[in-house]
């Protein structure tokens, strides 16, 4: 690889130890992927937050890192983390298991990360633009970054991510570069789309199609009216949960769709692909003691429509909304906090039912997001009901 | 006999050889608290790796894996060096954040259970004493 002058001076380690094995990651995954040089970052997201995930050794390493004189080069946030920073006894979290939280993210925060914890960074202010080169870790926002924002992106893991956020650097590979970014398959969607729950269906049916193909061809899909911001987040974290898929074309809604022509390959998905992708999520049965919306972290407009539905009424379950610091505190400003809360459901911020530790809790998970169904399912053994957000919200209050 | 490789992971080590014909999962695959091979049915099962200069074809499995190795690595359970048919992101990772010397693109046919083994993560050259 053809590395600057300021580059070859962070690998002979005269920005310091922590920088120096940062750039030995990026030359390192440079050389695998046939990488020639680097690109600079505009913006980083890390994972490798939740110290369910990380344990004893991902904390050490993180600490050796911000001992090592580590510093951000660009504008730096975090995935979830385990628990709701600010109200984690209020969940139930054991206190081992916050003080050890409390210290990665003090980690992360010496080296100049932004300790925001959310898969959403793109809805409060880590907001990269069109053609931007970006580092990012959480696989449903580097799907959203990729195809709807049209910066690039590949999929990182959270050491790469971290070094990326360090040296300001990546490797120019994979989704940086014009060629890996066109479609190979055309998806024709026949069928009328609502609501987040189904284009998490729809991401299910795309993503187990394309994963079974050879070479995981980037989908091109026709045929999607409209989609909302809400509705491509969900979208996004399905396709990246049972497709692996870091990028997607939607015609005359993303942005990239309008370089390419639909290939000649086509998948057709009907109203029946999806109900089948559905019922193979909403198969719970008996009653369910675990209700959970936020999966990928809700928006305001989402908790807002939460909050005027649930305003006077009185939840029967436990029921956790999950989202970002930044949008609780607008909730609580425009009062959608108060009317939530004052039904009984409960906000786990700065976490999710993903990667909080809630392992033998509960028995059956009620969610309208197809990638909280999946880590339901094979993280901590629960049974799930796939429903739209208004009917899980039903459900909780029944 | 000298074999020349990629570096991958920077360091010098040498070490007795372990070597498989099958790929290693870090996570799960290898138990950090006592260096042992515990992935069913592998060839290298029960065996440990620390010290070993460890060759393989490739890495597989979960990217926790490469904190792995850095666990075995601080519990002075970790190779001496590994040496990859075609190094993968987990290995290569976990092989920085630990300070393990790697090198691929090396015939690793070439290369038996046993022969001393120097791994050169700096020139990127696997050398056979």
């Amino acid at each position: 690889m053809e590395l600057t002058p300021e580059e070859r001076e962070m690998l002979a380690g005269e920005h310091g130890p922590a920088t120096q094995k940062a750039m030995e990651i990026l030359l390192a995954l440079g050389t695998i992927y046939g990488a020639e040089r680097m690109v600079p970052v505009a913006s980083v997201q890390i994972s490798g937050v939740s110290f369910d995930n990380l344990g004893e050794a991902g904390l050490e390493f993180l600490t050796e890192m911000a001992e090592g004189g580590g510093r951000v080069r660009a504008l730096t946030t975090l995935n979830p983390a385990g628990m709701d920073i600010e109200n984690w006894q209020a969940l139930g979290i054991a206190p081992d298991f916050a003080r050890n939280q409390e210290r990665v993210l003090a980690a992360y925060a010496r080296m100049g990360v932004v300790t925001t914890c959310s898969c959403t960074p793109y809805l409060f202010g880590n907001l990269p633009r069109f053609g931007e080169h970006i580092a990012w870790a959480e696989s449903s926002a580097v799907c959203y970054a990729n195809a709807v924002l049209g910066a690039r992106t590949n999929r990182e893991g959270g050491p790469s991510a971290l070094a990326a956020a360090l040296t300001g650097r990546t490797p120019a590979y994979g989704l940086h570069l014009d060629e890996n970014r066109r479609p190979g398959l055309t998806v024709r969607v026949e069928a009328d789309l609502g609501g987040t729950r189904d284009f998490g269906a729809l991401g299910v049916a795309v993503g187990r199609a394309v994963e079974a193909r050879p070479g995981k061809p980037i989908p091109y899909l026709r045929g999607v009216e409209a989609a909302g911001v809400d509705e491509l987040k969900s979208f996004c974290a399905s396709l990246a949960t049972y497709g692996g898929l870091a990028m997607f074309h939607m015609e005359a809604i993303t942005p990239e769709s309008s370089l390419h022509a639909p290939p000649p390959a086509t998948l057709t998905i009907t109203r029946r692909g999806l109900d089948e992708a559905i019922r193979s999520l909403d198969s719970a049965e008996g009653e369910a003691d675990f209700v959970s919306l936020g999966c990928p972290h809700l928006s305001l407009d989402e908790v807002r429509r939460l909050a005027e539905r649930l305003a006077g009424r009185r939840v029967r379950k436990t029921f956790w909304i999950t989202t970002s610091r930044p949008v609780k505190r607008l909730a609580d400003e425009m009062g959608y906090t108060a009317l939530i809360e004052a039904a009984g459901a409960v906000f786990a911020v700065d976490t999710c039912c993903v990667v909080a530790p809630i392992r033998g809790r509960f028995r059956t998970l009620v969610t309208d997001s197809a990638k909280a169904c999946y880590y339901a399912a094979s993280k901590n053994g629960f049974a799930t009901r796939f429903l739209p957000f208004e009917d899980v919200i039903e459900e909780a209050l029944r | 006999m000298i074999l020349n490789g990629r570096k991958i992971s920077p360091g010098a080590a040498s070490g007795e050889a372990l070597v498989t014909t099958m790929g290693i999962s870090f996570y799960g695959g290898v138990d950090a608290e006592t260096g042992r091979v515990v992935e069913k049915g592998h060839e290298l099962e029960g065996q440990s790796v620390a010290g070993k200069v460890l060759v393989f074809p490739t890495g597989k499995g979960s990217t926790v894996g490469s904190y792995t190795l850095y666990r075995l690595k601080k519990a002075g359970l970790a190779p001496a060096a590994v040496v990859n048919a075609e190094a993968e992101p987990i290995t290569a990772v976990g092989c920085i954040i630990a300070g393990i010397p790697c090198v691929d693109h090396v015939p690793i046919e070439e290369l038996r259970s046993g022969m001393r083994l120097r791994v050169d993560g700096e020139r990127g050259v696997v050398e056979a004493e």
